[in-house]
């Protein structure tokens, strides 16, 4: 077991990744990795290109199943055969593409999968629009979102990127997500909307949400985490509180010229 | 960055009035082209071209078949895909249905006609099976796959058809192609139904919202634990199955099943579903639209032929209005300000 545990009471943690190992035929992807997450927390993944940030990630939300080691969620080993498997328990994975349908609405996306329905005349099933509507414009007003009303019942192309951003954090929330993994998500959006995105994470600490977040952007991993591991090739190489180290730090573990 | 502004800002308020232009246009139109036939028999022939109960029958006959492909080409194309093989699908289902009536001729008429509406309803959806199924699990490109079914389904009507036309002679199935209900034309009630089934399943459920998010972004839709390729062989299953009914129409119509019946049609459906608003790259479209497309196409077609003008002209106007309506489309994404070369 890993002897890098922190000072927090272990049993906050919401998340414990334990010795994951994940090969893809000849390539160790992942070696022996491990990390808590605790409740309303934020953890920094960086690492170059290939350090295997993206399956861990895939191993934490059901997408790939590690070769060993184990994924401890509230407190009891989790197997994840799926993402959806994974976003019942409430884990939620914001890709770097949003995976918003574009042509939707925001109450359509919010839901999309997993639609409401009500019946015409007590027997035909149909869509409850309304109420996808109401909901979603509940989850974006407890998020503080601002989105113009007469854009709600738009396609989502017609928003603004930090606002598509928005929409799929409003609808990881909506769905109770306790642990929420942003792949890269500043990674298209202008600077003013970065920020906001920011401020979308703060708040999401102060709701008890753990969250996860990739980024190759050192300037908002330190803006927005509490902690950092740092991986290389694989393997975790490091794992700092934000307030005990520096991006010089960072950036020397990420490449491995420390040693 | 590279891309690092893709989307920095929101898009800027649609204009409202162009907005209504946009979902407006095909029925103004319909509007403008009846009003220009109306105008021509009245100064012409003075004669109404309207206020004529044949020619809305014959308007209503003539965009029923080109419906029916294109009701199931709606959900397709809003899918992201296209169907090429309906047009032939139609055709086999047609002499499908002729054969097995021919062979069950003995046999009282409203059986046979039973029997022959149940082949050719199963034979059709084969080929949407295996559309379908090499579209989602093999990942063929739309395109390619049905153009080979348009091949196989063309080549195995005329094989079943022995190259010929496969006359039946069956008063049940004559009714069913020439009979009226209240005044209206038995194909027309049966087109009609068609379009409030399809259109209640494209707007109402599940099913027509994943359709539009598949169209949308496909990763999307599977990352939404939408089942995709389960859905994308129902998508096609639906337009083999209009295309089949088409086809029943076509041979009840004429006593006649053909091999090449839809053959002039397929166009037709892309071009109804088209002109109607939908986006060839998938995502948008509705079942009205398509209707509107059609009747726009029929009226052209039947109105040219109305005031005598050389009917090859049809082809030349229903091509001007394919163009124009891709011209609107994109006049769509232009306000929007999205880059239009699709890579």
């Amino acid at each position: 077991m890993s002897t890098e545990q922190q000072g927090a009471a272990p049993a906050t943690s919401i998340l414990s990744v334990r010795g994951i190992s994940k090969r893809f035929g000849g390539v160790q992807a992942l070696q022996g990795v491990s990390f808590d997450l605790d409740a309303g927390e934020v953890l920094a993944l960086a690492g170059d290109n290939g350090a295997g940030k993206s399956t861990l990630i895939k191993c934490i939300s059901g997408v790939h199943q590690p070769d060993e080691g184990e994924v401890v969620y509230k407190g009891e080993p989790v197997s994840m055969a799926n993402p959806r498997e994974a976003r019942r328990l409430g884990i939620e994975t914001i890709y770097q593409d949003l995976a918003l349908a574009d042509n939707l609405d925001v109450g359509a996306n919010v839901f999309l999968g997993r639609e409401p329905a009500r019946r015409f005349f007590g027997i035909l099933p149909a869509i409850d629009r309304r109420q996808m509507r109401a909901a979603a414009d509940d989850v974006l007003q407890t998020l503080e979102i601002e989105i113009p009303p007469s854009k709600l019942t738009r396609p989502v192309r017609t928003l603004s990127g930090g606002q598509r951003q928005a929409v799929a954090i409003g609808r990881a929330i909506y769905w109770q997500a306790e642990v929420l993994i942003m792949d890269e998500p500043t990674a298209a959006l202008g600077v003013p909307e970065q920020r906001k995105v920011r401020e979308l994470i703060e708040r999401l600490k102060t709701k008890q949400v753990g969250v996860i977040f990739i980024s190759h952007n050192l300037q908002d991993i330190f803006a927005v985490s509490d902690r950092i591991l740092v991986l290389r090739r694989g393997r975790a190489v490091g794992e700092r509180r934000i307030d005990e180290t520096d991006h010089d730090e960072i950036v020397k573990l990420m490449v491995g010229a420390d040693a | 960055m590279a891309g690092a502004h893709v989307d920095e800002h929101a898009e800027p308020d649609e204009r409202p009035w162009l907005r209504f232009l946009a979902v407006a246009w095909p029925w103004l139109f319909l509007i403008v082209l009846l009003t220009f036939f109306e105008s021509w028999a009245r100064a012409v022939y003075g004669i109404s071209f309207l206020l004529n109960g044949f020619n809305i029958q014959s308007i209503a006959l003539f965009a029923a078949a080109p419906l029916l492909l294109g009701l199931g080409q709606t959900f397709v194309i809003i899918s992201g895909g296209i169907d090429l093989s309906v047009g032939f699908v139609m055709g086999l289902a047609a002499v499908i249905m002729a054969r097995v009536m021919q062979e069950a001729a003995g046999l009282p008429p409203g059986f046979a006609l039973s029997l022959g509406i149940a082949a050719a309803f199963l034979v059709s959806l084969i080929p949407g099976l295996i559309n379908g199924w090499l579209i989602a699990h093999l990942r063929v490109p739309a395109f390619i796959g049905t153009l080979g079914m348009y091949g196989v389904a063309r080549g195995t009507g005329f094989l079943t058809a022995g190259g010929t036309t496969v006359p039946v002679n069956n008063s049940w199935l004559f009714e069913m192609g020439n009979g009226k209900l209240l005044g209206v034309p038995i194909p027309v009630i049966i087109t009609i139904v068609a379009v409030i089934a399809l259109h209640y399943v494209l707007s109402q459920t599940r099913f027509g919202q994943y359709t539009y998010a598949i169209g949308g972004n496909r990763m999307a839709a599977i990352r939404s634990g939408i089942n995709v390729r389960r859905h994308t062989i129902m998508i096609y299953l639906i337009a083999a199955g209009c295309a089949g009914l088409a086809g029943m129409i076509y041979t009840a119509r004429f006593s006649a099943g053909a091999a090449q019946a839809g053959e002039p049609m397929l166009l037709d459906s892309i071009a109804a579903v088209v002109i109607g608003g939908a986006s060839l790259f998938g995502g948008s479209g509705t079942i009205i639209g398509t209707v509107i497309g059609a009747l726009i196409i029929a009226v052209i077609q039947y109105g040219l032929v109305f005031v005598n003008v050389e009917p090859f002209w049809q082809f030349v106007a229903v091509g001007v209005v394919i163009i124009v309506s891709v011209l609107v489309d994109q006049s769509q994404s232009r306000l929007r300000g999205e880059a239009l070369d699709v890579d």
